[in-house]
């Protein structure tokens, strides 16, 4: 009892420095322990609340581990179907201009079944922002080999590790969209420390931003853990993140108000 | 009167679809439609009304642009031609599911495969058996004419919104390509943003403070939940086949035979109706004008007051599979049909009365 007295004690609204922004729905996450998704979700919020645009939002969740993403983030939302959040955008962005239009997905809804939309919607310059969360395996249907699945890389579809021979090579998405005219921004991010979480945040509010400029896509990808699919404790996890993914998928901005700015991460590889 | 223009089915299409507000169309070329986007492009209705047309990459591109416009409470339509509305199968599943308004028009061409460019009706249980997966329908309405080609645009548009799903229109690349009179209604104007929030209650268009956030999705993990959705979809189709079922009788008053056809096949069995009661025989027609909702009881009724009837359609025997589901006792019925790109002539229709009914 006295433990509890305590709590409440503690939680006084005089008391609270840190609390759930009103634009995240007050309910459980669905993602695992450990999961960068939540984090992400929180800073996508925390700046439209900033920006103060929520009814101003129209958000595309896809298919993938974020595929409840709209029962969390308190905005108008549509599902779409695995691969094709970016029509749905180019659409709602055409008829609605004046709205701030995001897609939210994954590697293999973004860079293996929707890759011809994303590659269009980027080439066409459309409008909008496209969140690329990137763990390097199918989370949601347990463990699968992605696009994104580093070379050796072990998952239930590449038991014995990402053969490049027979099953192709890692695909950097966001430095292929980067050559796209119609891009305007284009970096890679992290959300396993508070320094780099405030690094996604500042490219989330410079995202939103450049919609208001109707100057063309921009793309954030953010490189994030999947402790559960990649069977590690998210400490290791996060560890074995920057140890193997990084290299391969170097953080940082790749293009900037329309110009190239880093050319020399296009060519990173693993283990370099 | 309205405005009178001789134009191709597919002209009239993309006319109609700028007069009666559309807001976006999406598309990608298929031969034998494409003059409907080529159509929109010339006459840049982003001037005329403020229309948005996008060539997008892929069909499945065009019916997922749909799929977010309609969501929005858009009005939007894309037009295809069979292997394209094959692909945009699992798209028109999810606005079913989500409970989306959207015209498809789809002119229809030979298969299976790549098949032709050629007329057909190939595509019959495709449109009105669902075609992609789960329990599902379109209303599917069937033009005989460049004219009807441009009505059922506003028609489809109407019956979208007003149950919340995809509208097919089931032509063919006979009437698409083919030139008649048509007289276009008046343009009705676009609706406002404002309109399309008030009209348009369920549609995510940015939550505004005093409601709550709206989802767009056909997901529901939760079994219960799905079926529900299910029962709604099944309840608004009972509701549809109350109340829109649409068909259309020519001389059936004393008819002792009858031809049972849609579409272009019906403008066929026109003229071998008329060939027919040259030689005597007392032969009508009726023309289902919505395949779904299917004119069933009517198909029943005039069923008691003949001798036989003749299906005739470009396939091989698809809509006599609801006709034979409408009959409530066996009734003397057959099929003609030519498939691949051929399309039959007035007197081959006629021979095949005479034997397979007449003389059968």
């Amino acid at each position: 009892m006295e433990e509890q007295f305590a709590k409440l004690d503690i939680r006084k609204d005089e008391n609270i420095v840190y609390k759930r922004t009103p634009l995240l729905v007050d309910r459980p996450l669905s993602y695992c322990p450990g999961c960068g998704h939540g984090t992400v979700h929180r800073m996508l919020m925390e700046t439209l609340e900033e920006m103060d645009i929520q009814d101003k939002t129209i958000g595309i969740s896809p298919v993938g581990c974020s595929v409840l993403a709209y029962d969390f983030l308190n905005i108008d939302m549509l599902g779409a179907a695995h691969g094709r959040a970016p029509a749905l955008a180019t659409a709602i962005k055409r008829m609605w201009p004046d709205k701030f239009v995001f897609t939210y997905q994954g590697d293999g809804d973004l860079a293996a079944i929707g890759t011809a939309e994303t590659i269009h919607a980027c080439n066409r310059g459309e409008n909008f922002v496209i969140i690329f969360i990137n763990n390097g395996i199918y989370g949601m249907t347990g463990g699968q080999m992605a696009p994104t699945t580093l070379p050796g890389m072990r998952s239930s579809t590449s038991p014995y590790g990402r053969d490049e021979k027979t099953m192709g090579h890692p695909l950097r998405m966001t430095e292929l969209v980067a050559q796209l005219p119609g891009t305007y921004f284009v970096t890679r991010q992290a959300v396993h420390t508070p320094n780099h979480v405030r690094r996604t945040k500042k490219a989330l509010r410079k995202a939103f931003e450049n919609q208001k400029l109707n100057v063309g896509i921009s793309f954030i990808e953010v490189v994030s853990n999947c402790n559960s699919g990649w069977k590690m404790t998210p400490v290791n996890s996060n560890k074995w993140m920057e140890d193997n993914m990084f290299p391969y998928y170097p953080l940082g901005d790749i293009k900037v108000d329309g110009k190239i700015v880093e050319p020399k991460a296009v060519t990173a590889k693993a283990g370099e | 009167m309205g405005e009178l223009r001789l134009m191709k089915g597919n002209e009239a299409v993309a006319e109609a679809a700028i007069r009666a507000g559309c807001d976006g169309y999406f598309g990608y070329p298929i031969t034998p439609q494409s003059e409907i986007m080529e159509y929109l492009m010339v006459e840049k209705p982003h001037e005329r009304t403020g229309m948005v047309v996008l060539q997008a990459e892929s069909e499945v591109a065009s019916i997922n642009m749909l799929y977010g416009g309609a969501g929005t409470g858009k009005m939007v339509m894309t037009s295809s031609s069979s292997p394209g509305i094959s692909l945009m199968q699992e798209g028109i599943s999810y606005m079913a599911g989500a409970e989306l308004p959207c015209l498809i028009v789809n002119v229809v061409r030979g298969g299976p495969g790549l098949g032709t460019i050629q007329p057909s009706q190939a595509d019959y249980f495709q449109a009105v058996k669902g075609g992609g997966h789960g329990d599902y329908h379109m209303i599917v309405l069937a033009p005989a004419s460049v004219q009807e080609m441009s009505d059922f645009v506003k028609l489809g548009f109407d019956l979208a919104f007003k149950y919340r799903t995809p509208v097919l229109i089931l032509s063919d690349g006979a009437i698409g390509q083919m030139m008649e009179k048509v007289e276009l209604f008046d343009p009705i104007p676009r609706r406002t943003n404002e309109e399309v929030i008030r009209q348009c209650p369920w549609a995510a268009t940015g939550k505004p403070k005093e409601r709550d956030h709206i989802i767009i999705t056909s997901l529901d993990l939760d079994p219960a939940g799905q079926e529900k959705i299910n029962l709604k979809l099944q309840a608004k189709y009972r509701q549809m086949k109350k109340d829109e079922v649409r068909f259309e009788m020519i001389q059936c008053e004393d008819a002792e035979y009858i031809f049972i056809a849609f579409g272009l096949s019906a403008r066929i069995c026109q003229k071998a109706m008329d060939i027919a009661r040259a030689k005597n025989i007392k032969v009508g027609l009726f023309r289902p004008v919505t395949l779904f909702p299917f004119p069933a009881k009517a198909i029943a009724e005039i069923s008691k007051k003949v001798k036989g009837m003749l299906v005739v359609e470009m396939n091989a025997g698809q809509m006599i599979e609801d006709v034979r589901l409408s009959l409530d006792s066996p009734q003397k019925v057959e099929h003609y049909g030519r498939f691949g790109g051929i399309i039959p002539a007035p007197d081959e229709v006629v021979s095949a009365l005479e034997q397979q009914i007449i003389g059968g």
